[in-house]
């Protein structure tokens, strides 16, 4: 693609001027907010609200859940998106069709169903609170709901660009000579690399800042099973705006930093 | 295959609580404004020299029930409904006798719908009749949702009973022009306080005396000023033992030593420096130019129980939804 130096007429201008001002009411201006109001008692006071016991839990539950959620979603994403656009069979539509379910499933509805399924009056509770294990209103129950939630993100962005990309490539590494899995490392991977990154990204966003369905199931444990969406909610229903705020800005903090790494990924061309 | 059902058992395991001999915490499950209060509470128990650390889960009182009976594996719970201990009564999760297995009907401290005015009281609210007058906005959360709101509405028909000499329709009318004159009802507690104090909706809010000092309190009384009425209703906060969860832990011990702290001269303190009227009486006297005076009706003296509260009013189709439904 070649880009000529053209003049740009007022129109282009005032368009281009009309998405930028757009961009900046709609998403700059409330993120600035966050951090002024975060800090308009100051970093001192900042700082101790970032670094209270319970908030500082919250931030270690949220990045724990995204550590193990987006991995695995990452790789039963690649899975479904293999097999359903290199592989013709029956059930397949349906397997598309399920796997794409929690999308349109409110996240609340997804969480009460786990309550009905694992909690002491559900379907399965009382067997395994027989069995002595404790599901809901665990870490645990918190992770499940949310690869629930995100379960259709790496999915979503892969069966499209397979199904357009076909399977020559692989034809012809196996047809080289490659085995399986070099053909999947060498082949099929780079090809499909930044749809994986961008479905990555996207789950880490949706479970880091995931409410409805993980409240839920979490028991709002303070220290223990609050994330830091419910510790913000319940700081700011507290009157501790100032806390709301700062416990918010870790989170939009968290946000920027996943979209730098993108960038940062993306300009240095590949991660082979 | 054992292996791997033995690392799915390890997995479900994580964030579990296993059953100590000797439990170090316990988990107080406790109703969605309560948060400052037990926070305090906890912190005074430890200055006590207790050891035993008290985890905390907060939501509204009747989804804190709830919760209990789907597992969560609280120790004791301090909520702010008798009705919700009743549910836990009924799924076996507290002994039928809890009420008497701690002074003054297992609560420690009480509270009562009260008033807060904006600064100078310009609609000149003083009691429950102020609050049906043309042009007045009141603040309260629905009763359908909030056990604050049922409080309320209680308080409020216990009044106009009195008022009206039990003349139906006049206590209905009244009830009726009360609910109309609420703009919005918010679902819990505390979201009707921010309601009245952050989105500056309606000319007063009732809740909690509890609440109404606290915020005059913290958020200034030359911006708000608490008013009470001459009557209202008794708002206990019940607390119990969960019989299936200490059994199982083995920490009936703990949690009772716990419960009865709040009863203790210490506990009561904190419950009086946090706006919650203590039942100890020196306690109270040591408070009394915080809490003015009021006459308080039981659920027993003016409607003959809990029980017939939650058939009569609460139910659906209910006196209730007479006045709050046909609007």
């Amino acid at each position: 693609m070649t880009t000529k130096a053209t003049t740009r007429s007022p129109a282009e201008i005032a368009l281009i001027a009309f998405a930028f001002l757009f961009a900046a009411a709609l998403l700059l201006v409330p993120l600035t907010l966050i951090f002024s109001f975060a800090l308009r008692e100051g970093l001192g006071v900042y700082l101790a609200n970032i670094a209270e016991p319970t908030t500082l839990h919250s931030i270690g539950l949220t990045v724990l859940t995204a550590v193990v959620v987006v991995p695995v979603n990452i790789v039963i994403g690649v899975c479904v998106a293999w097999l359903v656009s290199r592989f013709n069979f029956r059930g397949r539509q349906l397997l598309i069709t399920i796997v794409e379910l929690p999308a349109a499933v409110s996240p609340i509805v997804a969480g009460t169903v786990y309550l009905f399924l694992y909690g002491g009056q559900g379907l399965l509770g009382p067997a395994l609170q027989g069995a002595g294990i404790q599901l809901m209103f665990t870490v645990t129950a918190i992770i499940l709901v949310s690869l629930f939630v995100t379960a259709p993100f790496v999915a979503r962005e892969l069966i499209p660009l397979m199904q357009q990309q076909g399977s020559e490539d692989e034809e012809a590494a196996l047809s080289l000579g490659a085995s399986g899995w070099q053909m999947f490392w060498f082949v099929t991977l780079p090809n499909i690399r930044w749809a994986i990154l961008y479905g990555a990204i996207l789950t880490n966003a949706r479970v880091m800042g995931e409410f409805g369905a993980v409240s839920v199931v979490s028991g709002s444990i303070r220290g223990q099973t609050n994330t830091l969406p419910l510790q913000i909610s319940q700081l700011f229903n507290d009157f501790n705006v100032t806390g709301a705020f700062a416990a918010s800005s870790t989170l939009a903090f968290m946000a920027v930093l996943t979209l730098v790494l993108k960038s940062a990924l993306e300009a240095k061309g590949g991660w082979r | 295959m054992n292996k791997l059902l033995a690392t799915a058992a390890a997995i479900v395991a994580i964030g579990s609580t296993p059953a100590f001999a000797q439990p170090t915490d316990i988990l107080n499950a406790s109703y969605d404004i309560g948060r400052e209060l037990f926070e305090a509470e906890n912190a005074a128990y430890a200055a006590s020299g207790a050891t035993l650390t008290i985890n905390q889960s907060h939501a509204g009182s009747s989804t804190q029930a709830r919760a209990v009976l789907e597992g969560l594996p609280a120790d004791v719970v301090t909520l702010n409904q008798v009705t919700d201990i009743a549910k836990l009564v009924e799924g076996g999760f507290v002994a039928a006798d809890w009420a008497t297995q701690f002074p003054n009907n297992a609560s420690p401290f009480y509270s009562f719908p009260s008033f807060l005015v904006r600064a100078g009281n310009p609609k000149d609210i003083n009691d429950w009749g102020d609050l049906a007058e043309d042009g007045v906005q009141v603040i309260f959360p629905n009763p359908k949702t909030s056990g604050n709101g049922r409080y309320t509405y209680l308080a409020a028909r216990a009044w106009a009973v009195e008022e009206y000499a039990g003349d139906d329709a006049k206590i209905e009318e009244f009830l009726t022009k009360l609910f109309n004159n609420v703009p919005v009802f918010e679902t819990g507690g505390r979201a009707a306080t921010t309601a009245f104090t952050e989105r500056q909706l309606g000319d007063v809010l009732i809740t909690f005396e509890a609440e109404t000092l606290a915020v005059a309190n913290q958020l200034g009384t030359d911006k708000y000023l608490p008013v009470t009425p001459s009557v209202s209703f008794l708002s206990e906060f019940p607390v119990a033992i969960i019989d299936k969860v200490v059994d199982n832990r083995g920490s009936r011990d703990a949690a009772k030593a716990y419960l009865d702290f709040l009863y203790s001269p210490e506990g009561q303190e904190v419950a009086a420096a946090n706006f919650h009227r203590p039942n100890d009486e020196a306690v109270a006297a040591a408070h009394a130019a915080t809490f003015p005076e009021i006459r308080l009706v039981t659920a027993e003296e003016a409607f003959g129980g809990w029980d017939a509260i939650a058939a009569e009013h609460f139910a659906d189709g209910g006196l209730l939804d007479t006045v709050f439904l046909n609007q």
